[in-house]
């Protein structure tokens, strides 16, 4: 292995009853990188990621975490882990500092660096205000923080973060995404979830499951250069002569939205895009808005699932 | 160790953050003290003027001492499962028990942690309970033979609840079914001894399964090897049960 992977984990299978819930996934995970989990509900994510911690033993396959054997060597291998499930494990009669202390002497924190790494994680997930109130009292947004504290307090080299942002609102999403992008830095992160921009905003990597299996695989930076053309949507006041538009040889695809909007494939760069505003102005049509969509990953995730569905 | 050490003193302490420890030390001894007053009372008007001109009469230990262990052990009959609902069932129902399961320490230190703690909370309830004989040795002598096997005796009795209603919070996830099936656990096992006493019924078999059979020879100041080999291999049974039952769970 040329470069450090910090997780590897090949062909892993598990079933409930007859039911196959994941099929064949391989993972693997580099130093420093975010690794997007993607999938519609029940694809297999949090099984996945139960197999990956050790919560649940793989029916067959083999999981390294830095280089060390999960199955054959749980306690040295999970050292390395920060975990946090769907629902964070906290103890609701507990404050958050008294919490944050048993969970770092589970993770054999020596004593002596106890208050150094509770204060660095209250510090880094922002509890350091609410470090003295019971759990339980909490925002729901606050507990979620406290469950990630939790995950880093011991600066494991991976941390795996199921549905981080399940629940939160806004301002707190965007506070969580800020802070999993800081622990790329240092961590190597796998995070699970289905809000697409999510994984836009964080990832480094993409990995699609479906029923099971590993449907895409691919880095965003990739992902957004494969795309030769763009999809936007364009508004007039009035109705226009879409013939006349169509016959553009830039234009690939044209379909009428309501209310004289137009959904455009436009070939070629962002240059295009103002040739097709002068044409318009050209022709007098008055041109209220061009909006660009992302087409790049939600495209690609409907395709996959919705063709699985349709072909099932 | 360690890891045991601090699931244990965790879970121990954890009973005390809710009122839940400090309610149940309070009713406890509220109740027990009650029939701790009703048992001086019997002892001083009806039991030592009869017995006055006897050789060798009972006395307080004998009287007071074990009817007061036997109904600590016959409430803690009800209370224990409550205290042992919490221990695996509750965990799991609130998602805590996989931050145990993702951390690096064994099912093994996880169940012994859960055990020991609620040890500790058993000896503290002992230690309260035993404070009221005591209290009577201010103004007689008590037969610390006696007493001290009683408080052996209830020890071990307690330790098999605990151990037995661990078993059962590990086979479910809602902890009022654990809650409600450890009760009928550790009274089938009473059932088991009454009717083994019974005339009609009566057996030695069910008598020797059941951990009341066991407890009463304490409470005489009998200390048989025998009993003690019942309590550990019924405790140390539940336990290895309840290790397996969860590593087999990731399976």
């Amino acid at each position: 292995m040329s470069k450090q992977f910090l997780i590897q984990a090949r062909n892993l299978h598990r079933h409930y009853d007859t039911y196959h819930a994941v099929n064949a996934v391989n993972i693997q995970l580099k130093q420093g990188e975010v690794l997007g989990l993607l999938g519609p509900n029940g694809a297999g994510k949090s099984t996945t990621m139960n197999m990956l911690t050790g919560n649940l033993a793989p029916g067959s396959g083999e999981i390294l975490i830095n280089h060390i054997d999960l199955l054959d060597n749980p306690k040295r291998a999970k050292e390395q882990l920060g975990y946090l499930p769907e629902q964070p494990p906290v103890y609701k009669d507990m404050t958050v500092t008294e919490y944050l202390r048993y969970c770092a002497i589970l993770r054999h924190i020596p004593k002596k660096d106890l208050t150094k790494s509770i204060d660095r994680a209250l510090q880094r997930c922002s509890l350091t205000e609410v470090r003295k109130r019971l759990i339980g009292n909490l925002s729901k947004g606050f507990q979620q923080r406290v469950g990630i504290a939790q995950a880093i307090i011991h600066n494991p080299l991976v941390v795996i973060l199921d549905e981080p942002t399940v629940g939160l609102d806004p301002v707190q999403i965007q506070e969580i995404r800020h802070l999993i992008r800081e622990l790329g830095d240092e961590h190597s992160v796998i995070l699970s979830t289905h809000i697409l921009p999510e994984v836009q905003a964080v990832c480094d990597r993409v990995q699609i499951i479906n029923k099971g299996q590993t449907v895409y695989e691919n880095t965003l930076d990739q992902i957004s250069h494969s795309i030769s053309h763009m999809n936007y949507e364009i508004g007039f006041t009035h109705p226009i002569d879409t013939a006349l538009l169509n016959a553009l040889d830039i234009i690939k695809n044209m379909s009428e939205l309501s209310n004289n909007r137009y959904q455009l494939e436009i070939a070629g760069d962002q240059h295009s895009v103002s040739e097709i505003a002068a044409f318009a102005l050209q022709n007098q049509w008055q041109l209220i808005e061009i909006t660009p969509k992302k087409v790049s990953l939600e495209s690609i995730f409907l395709d996959l699932v919705h063709v699985k569905e349709n072909a099932a | 160790m360690s890891s045991l050490f601090t699931v244990a003193t965790t879970e121990f302490k954890r009973m005390f953050f809710s009122p839940l420890a400090w309610s149940i030390l309070a009713i406890l001894q509220f109740v027990l003290a009650l029939m701790f007053l009703v048992l001086v009372q019997d002892f001083i008007t009806l039991i030592q003027p009869q017995t006055a001109g006897i050789e060798n009469p009972p006395g307080v230990t004998d009287t007071i001492v074990s009817a007061l262990f036997l109904w600590a052990g016959i409430i803690m009959l009800a209370v224990m499962p409550i205290l042992t609902m919490r221990s695996i069932a509750e965990e799991r129902s609130n998602g805590t028990f996989s931050l145990l399961r993702s951390a690096p320490i064994s099912m093994t230190e996880i169940v012994l942690g859960k055990f020991f703690g609620l040890m500790m909370f058993v000896f503290i309830m002992i230690g309260l309970v035993s404070l009221m004989p005591l209290s009577l040795s201010l103004g007689t002598s008590l037969d610390w033979g006696k007493f001290l096997a009683a408080i052996l005796g209830l020890s071990l009795l307690l330790a098999s609840f605990a151990a037995a209603g661990i078993f059962i919070s590990s086979l479910t996830n809602q902890p009022i079914i654990a809650a409600i099936s450890s009760f009928g656990l550790l009274l089938v096992l009473v059932v088991l001894y009454i009717s083994g006493k019974s005339e009609t019924t009566g057996s030695e078999l069910f008598v020797y399964l059941s951990h009341f059979g066991h407890f009463l020879p304490f409470l005489e100041g009998i200390f048989q090897s025998g009993d003690l080999a019942y309590y550990l291999l019924f405790i140390c049974g539940f336990l290895i049960l309840t290790i397996r039952k969860l590593d087999n769970e990731r399976l």
